[in-house]
């Protein structure tokens, strides 16, 4: 665990139930897959809960967050609820989005979570827009920009670093590298190499690498970088490196990937490190990480039972929301 | 009551909206120094300065993303797209964002985006400059698309997207810039979902917009002639549709062809078409002709484009063959 000073106890107590929040909340989710109440697609984010909690918890309410279809943490972290998410899964007519986007499109206005998006790199330009209207409107908001290393390699990726930079807005872009696009291995993708982060120096802009699979590190690096954003410096391009855990989404076997490599990072697990670390320490007593635990399975089982129990969609809503 | 062109027409809508709102600024590819490749904004960047007027990277996916985003946040953004043939590198933004955002956050976002570009062909700009493809748009829901064929219906319309709350493909054609018109010096909308009757007659119907109502014009002066009034029906947008308007005409004059410039296979014109013979079967008198443009990439050559692209002739002959007129 990165030492970071001034950290409270609260924070990192904070980021404890967050992160296994998100984890268990997956793993309900992967379960109520197998029993055929989610259909779709379902990615899990299982693995690498340190970087949206550790980032997010850097941003004021009224900051904006894009991000990827692998978005369950990120819309966690940002303090959605966990009964309207899983409905939302459950295509239900209490889900965030009233049954009609599901996994990889959560929306919560309110919080100022403007989207999982399931086409790759098509939440980077929406950031750019999102930043500009910070700007126009001298509002001082940061936007928070997830997205994976394989979105990269699209178009706008450099078409969204190119102008963020150009009219130095106040963006992080947050690269969430997990070494595989689906079953490709980035070194069979990305010409520039590992470091990933490098790539966006041609466009002026700062980058940093920090690890992934440690939640006060993220936070940290998160934190430099907001604080840069917001003071007017420009873009600020973070990578973390991280690994999935479980497949690309539910469908996929998963015939690609080395076993040592994956134990390998097992051992780097985000969440057992945390806990791990703070007991060590004595930042957290083994008494209020139970309590933390037994919190999150109440609140998971309530959602569930929330998802449940919903009504699905009334007929009716199918063209309702296509026009504002 | 005032003549000016169909540019001047549009000049004149934007720079009413910078004027009084806010929230609206304008970014696109040589806007501002420039002046506009189509010279709609020239003057624009001094008027109204690099805050409301932003040059833009040679980037479309990104400069229509930003404009979503940048309405999803409380503004009103006009994005000019060049022509509608670089809207292909910016059409996953239009077609899976811009369109679908509301719906997918199951109405808890708006994007209030006006999306300017250039349509049609006819100045031997060749395959991959002369498309007219709002017709694909005008197939996703979530969009509006508006195709003014006068200097009047223009501004009305370009106010009418300023009024409204969703995204919006403006279609201007390239060859109707230097059009002259009269426009009332009051204020006044069109409605998006309006067809407008640019003439009347009692004995056929022609279904066009854009460029081809002024061919369908022409096509009825002379059928007139002959002694055939043809009404003229100018859809003015294509989503919203207004079918009403189309089916009331067809009714009366129990026949009708549909024009439309671009290629016919998959044309929109096929959607009109098939919702007039639906709707109106028992009153048509023969089959509900089409016409539209080759099925061919757009030739350079003037002699070819020329036969590639509907006119008055192709227009009577289409009447007397299919119509039976
Ligand atoms: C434009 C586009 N191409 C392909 C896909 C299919 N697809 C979905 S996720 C994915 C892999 C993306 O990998 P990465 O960006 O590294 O993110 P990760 O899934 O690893 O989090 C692919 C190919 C898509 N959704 N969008």
């Amino acid at each position: 665990m990165k030492v970071v000073e001034k950290i409270e106890k609260k924070q990192v107590a904070e980021f404890y139930r967050q992160m296994l929040l998100i984890r268990r909340f997956e793993e309900k989710a992967a379960e109520m897959y197998m029993r055929g109440k989610i259909r779709g697609f379902l990615h899990l984010y299982i693995g690498e809960e340190a970087i949206a909690v550790g980032a997010i918890s850097v941003l004021k309410p009224e900051d904006y967050i894009v991000t990827h279809y692998r978005d369950h943490g990120h819309a966690i972290a940002r303090g959605m609820d966990p009964k309207v998410i899983m409905a939302e899964l459950f295509g239900k007519a209490t889900g965030s989005s009233k049954g009609k986007g599901g996994s990889m499109h959560l929306f919560d206005a309110s919080k100022n979570f403007l989207g999982g998006y399931a086409i790759v790199g098509a939440q980077l330009p929406i950031a750019v827009g999102l930043a500009l209207a910070s700007r126009q409107l001298q509002n001082g908001r940061v936007v928070l920009c997830f997205f994976g290393e394989g979105a990269v390699n699209e178009g706008e990726f450099h078409e969204s670093m190119n102008l963020a930079s150009l009219w130095k807005l106040p963006i992080v872009f947050f690269l969430e590298n997990n070494l595989y696009g689906m079953g490709t291995h980035i070194d069979n993708t990305h010409a520039g190499g590992r470091d990933v982060y490098k790539a966006v120096g041609d466009y002026n802009m700062a980058s940093h690498r920090v690890d992934g699979m440690d939640v006060m590190a993220v936070h940290e690096a998160t934190l430099e970088a907001v604080d840069g954003v917001r003071s007017g410096e420009g873009p600020f391009f973070l990578e973390a490196l991280t690994y999935r855990f479980r497949g690309h989404s539910m469908a996929d076997p998963i015939n690609y990937r080395d076993k040592a490599e994956e134990a390998e990072w097992r051992r780097k697990d985000p969440i057992d490190s945390l806990k791990r670390w703070a007991l060590e320490e004595g930042v957290l007593t083994k008494n209020y990480v139970e309590t933390i635990e037994e919190g999150v399975e109440k609140e998971l089982q309530a959602a569930v039972e929330f998802a449940d129990q919903s009504p699905d969609p009334p007929l009716d809503s199918l063209m309702q929301d296509v026009y504002a | 009551m005032a003549e000016m062109t169909y540019r001047e027409a549009i000049s004149k809508g934007l720079r009413e909206a910078l004027e009084t709102d806010e929230r609206v600024f304008l970014m696109g590819e040589d806007i501002g120094a420039y002046g506009g490749a189509y010279a709609v904004t020239r003057g624009f960047l001094k008027e109204f300065g690099p805050r409301r007027i932003k040059d833009t990277p040679i980037s479309e996916s990104v400069v229509v993303g930003a404009g979503i985003g940048a309405a999803m946040a409380g503004l009103k953004p006009v994005v000019e797209l060049m022509t509608i043939n670089f809207s292909l590198l910016a059409m996953d933004q239009i077609v899976n964002n811009a369109a679908k955002l509301r719906y997918m956050s199951g109405g808890q976002l708006k994007v209030p985006l006006i999306i300017r570009t250039v349509t049609g062909g006819g100045a031997q700009l060749a395959a991959t400059h002369s498309q007219s493809l709002e017709g694909w748009y005008a197939s996703v829901p979530g969009l509006k698309v508006a195709v003014p064929s006068t200097p009047y219906d223009a501004l009305g319309l370009l106010r009418a997207a300023f009024e409204d709350e969703n995204p919006i493909l403006f279609a201007e054609h390239a060859l109707l810039y230097g059009l002259r018109g009269d426009v009332p010096a009051e204020r006044y909308t069109v409605p998006l979902g309006q067809a407008d009757i640019k003439r009347f007659g009692k004995d056929v119907t022609l279904v066009a917009y854009s460029r081809m109502t002024h061919v369908a014009l022409r096509a009825a002066e002379e059928l007139a002639r002959e002694g055939v009034e043809a009404e003229v029906v100018d859809l003015r947008t294509l989503r919203p549709l207004d079918k009403e308007r189309i089916i009331q005409s067809v009714k009366k004059t129990s026949r009708c062809l549909v024009i439309e410039e671009t290629w016919r296979t998959g044309g929109f014109g096929a959607e009109v078409a098939s919702m007039i013979q639906e709707e109106a079967f028992d009153y048509l008198d023969g089959p509900v002709a089409r016409l539209g443009g080759a099925d061919a990439p757009m030739p350079y050559s003037r002699s070819l484009e020329m036969a590639a692209i509907p006119d008055e002739k192709k227009i009577i002959r289409t009447l007397k063959e299919v119509v039976g007129i």
